[in-house]
């Protein structure tokens, strides 16, 4: 009872790191509202494959669907698992990747359950809030903040009266870290059958072809870009380990990808991938209008450039004026010196 | 076979056109300075829509829709391109509504239409980006789903083989009808409108829009066609209660504008003193984690 739970999405018998990020945030969330953080898995053959992926995030209770006909994900089952599963265990909170099968899983059990539910979010919170008509005070919900109106606002929203408060979160937004305190670690292998009627499994999925992703640019919080300026595939090279430090993505101009120093489907831009990270690190990018096209809905954008002209810098919130080789080492040294 | 559809389309503001008008100081949304249009992958899903009615003869395309008064355009909108008819949801009862309240506003309407075979409308809309509507509505109704669309390959035997996007990759699923279908912004392009529909429907309103003195008025009684349907909660046997804000679980508690205009930028060396600097505060700030 008033649980916070996490949906683990799985390939196969892998768990999607979204779902490991969510278990970190969720673990956080239960000890802030001191509950247990309860897990869902739903699949076929993951009995004894998935359990190792999951509970050494902070998991007082794992429940693992096993059953023929639960991968690849449909609908239908899904969302009669938990929406049962959630009848029994009124969980307050439950947290799901803003994926493809989070997104389409979230609202069918939101509209079930008549429970609130906020897409994408970008941060989770707990705080208090006061009802303006009726001068009621919550206390511990879900601050459910994300982007909205084309991400040219950020909302706080929250989901007083009903439960669960459900929210997705993309990959890549929050962290991902095993849990170093105690929890209980229990599993439930659950009867399937119980939960889900054999009318459920309608849609047929036919043909499958899945491709382990080269990189999340597209989704990424923070993006390092690369252009001419960088000089040289070993400079990219200094740019790949600023994001991974930051739990970013590389990213490059048309430029450097012509140079050959980055691959074409890393480009931004008119041509490329649109991106809107929280943070933008342009390093040696002048800032042709095709390139800016692709990444001014940047939260915030840093220009790394010895050109105090270059066009970049008239919408960059930060511009240092530098050369690429000589800053982006300083940014890794001082981001690992201070973040912790 | 012959196929009852209905589109779920939107009028949304541009979001992504946003001028220095759009914000008001406040941080509020300014929807009058935004031009309004058509959800770009609603029109998606209309072109799914009309390629189903091209392929199979003697089935019907109708648009629903809620919204102001205005958003009537969306029903032209829709007849301009060759649909049939049209459904708006217009009452002061539905305003304020979050994607539940939303769903249930359509569901109901979906219901007073009555048996309908494929409900399809886009995957998500750019002023909420949600992607909530069309399941809510599916579960609503207690009817398949198939999300993220890129082509509805066939429909024969009461059964749709449908091509969509999955993370990382692509599927082949086949449903049985009657499904809700939302459409992917990677989907075929709508097809233009065409010049004789324009012709036909421009004067096609719902009574709300209507100003009661514009010159083509006797029209209305001469060409019934050019009245498009327009359907309160009390006509589509809605609970009050569970629409517009009453039936929105989910609360805005605050807003903040982060809209991107012309900057004060802060300008900085390459010294360790800066680059520290920056990172502290942007650690400060929470903008890295």
């Amino acid at each position: 009872m008033n649980n916070v739970f996490v949906y683990c999405e799985i390939e196969g018998t892998t768990v999607a790191e979204v779902s490991q990020e969510l278990l970190t945030k969720g673990r956080k969330l239960a000890n802030e509202l001191g509950v247990e953080l309860d897990a869902v898995v739903v699949g076929t053959g993951i009995k004894d494959k998935v359990e190792s992926q999951i509970l050494p995030y902070g998991v007082d209770k794992l429940f693992v669907f096993d059953a023929e006909g639960l991968f690849p994900y449909t609908s239908a089952p899904h969302t009669d698992i938990l929406v049962n599963l959630f009848k029994e265990e009124k969980p307050q909170i439950c947290l799901m990747g803003a994926t493809v099968i989070g997104r389409d899983l979230g609202p069918r059990v939101s509209s079930s359950l008549t429970s609130g539910l906020t897409a994408d979010c970008t941060q989770l919170e707990i705080g208090s809030y006061e009802d303006k008509k009726t001068g009621k005070i919550y206390n511990g919900l879900l601050y459910q903040i994300r982007p909205a109106f084309g991400g040219n606002i950020v909302a706080t929203i929250v989901n007083p009266d009903h439960r669960p408060q459900m929210a997705t979160v993309r990959s890549g937004v929050m962290e991902q870290a095993i849990y170093d305190g105690k929890a209980k670690n229990d599993v439930v292998y659950a009867d399937v059958a119980k939960y889900v009627p054999t009318t459920d499994f309608v849609v047929k999925v036919l043909d499958r072809h899945v491709e382990a992703a080269k990189h999340n640019l597209k989704g990424a919080p923070i993006v390092v870009a690369g252009g001419y300026g960088v000089g040289s595939k070993a400079g990219f090279d200094q740019l790949a380990l600023l994001a991974k430090e930051l739990h970013g993505e590389v990213g490059a101009s048309r430029a450097a990808v012509d140079a050959g120093w980055a691959d074409h489907d890393r480009q931004i831009g008119q041509t490329g991938l649109t991106v809107h990270p929280k943070v933008y690190i342009a390093c040696g990018i002048s800032g042709q209008i095709q390139h800016i096209s692709g990444m001014q809905d940047s939260g915030i954008i840093i220009s790394i450039n010895n050109d105090p002209d270059a066009p970049i810098n008239k919408i960059a919130d930060y511009i240092i004026n530098g050369t690429v080789e000589e800053v982006v080492p300083k940014l890794i040294k001082y981001y690992k010196q201070n973040s912790k | 076979m012959k196929l009852k559809i209905v589109v779920l389309a939107k009028q949304v503001p541009d979001t992504r056109n946003v001028g220095k008008d759009a914000m008001t100081a406040e941080g509020t949304v300014n929807r009058a300075a935004l031009p309004a249009i058509f959800n770009p992958e609603d029109l998606n899903a209309l072109e799914q829509a009309l390629r189903l009615k091209d392929q199979n003869p003697g089935s019907t395309v109708g648009i629903l829709t809620m919204g102001p008064p205005r958003a009537g355009e969306i029903i032209r909108q829709g007849l301009y391109r060759g649909t049939d008819t049209g459904w708006l949801l217009t009452d002061r009862l539905f305003a304020g509504a979050d994607t539940l309240a939303t769903s249930y506003a359509l569901a109901t309407g979906i219901q007073k239409i009555g048996h309908v075979d494929i409900v399809i409308g886009g995957r998500q809309a750019i002023d909420g980006d949600t992607a909530q509507v069309g399941p809510q509505v599916a579960q609503k109704l207690g009817l398949n789903q198939v999300t993220y669309a890129e082509e509805i390959i066939k429909v024969e035997d009461g059964k749709a083989t449908i091509r969509r996007h999955i993370d990382g990759g692509v599927e082949t699923v086949e449903t049985p009808l009657p499904v809700v279908i939302t459409v992917n912004g990677s989907a075929a392009p709508c097809r233009p409108c065409n010049a004789k529909l324009v012709m036909k429907y421009k004067y096609a309103t719902c009574p709300m829009e209507r100003k009661g003195d514009e010159p083509w008025t006797n029209l209305y009684a001469e060409r019934p066609y050019l009245t498009l349907n327009q359907w309160s909660v009390a006509d589509v046997d809605g609970d009050a209660a569970q629409c517009g804000l009453s039936g929105s679980p989910t609360k805005v508690k605050a807003v903040k504008n982060i809209v991107f205009q012309a900057k004060e930028s802060k300008s900085l060396t390459g010294s360790d003193v800066d680059v520290e600097g920056l990172i502290t505060e942007l650690l400060d700030e929470k903008i890295i984690g």
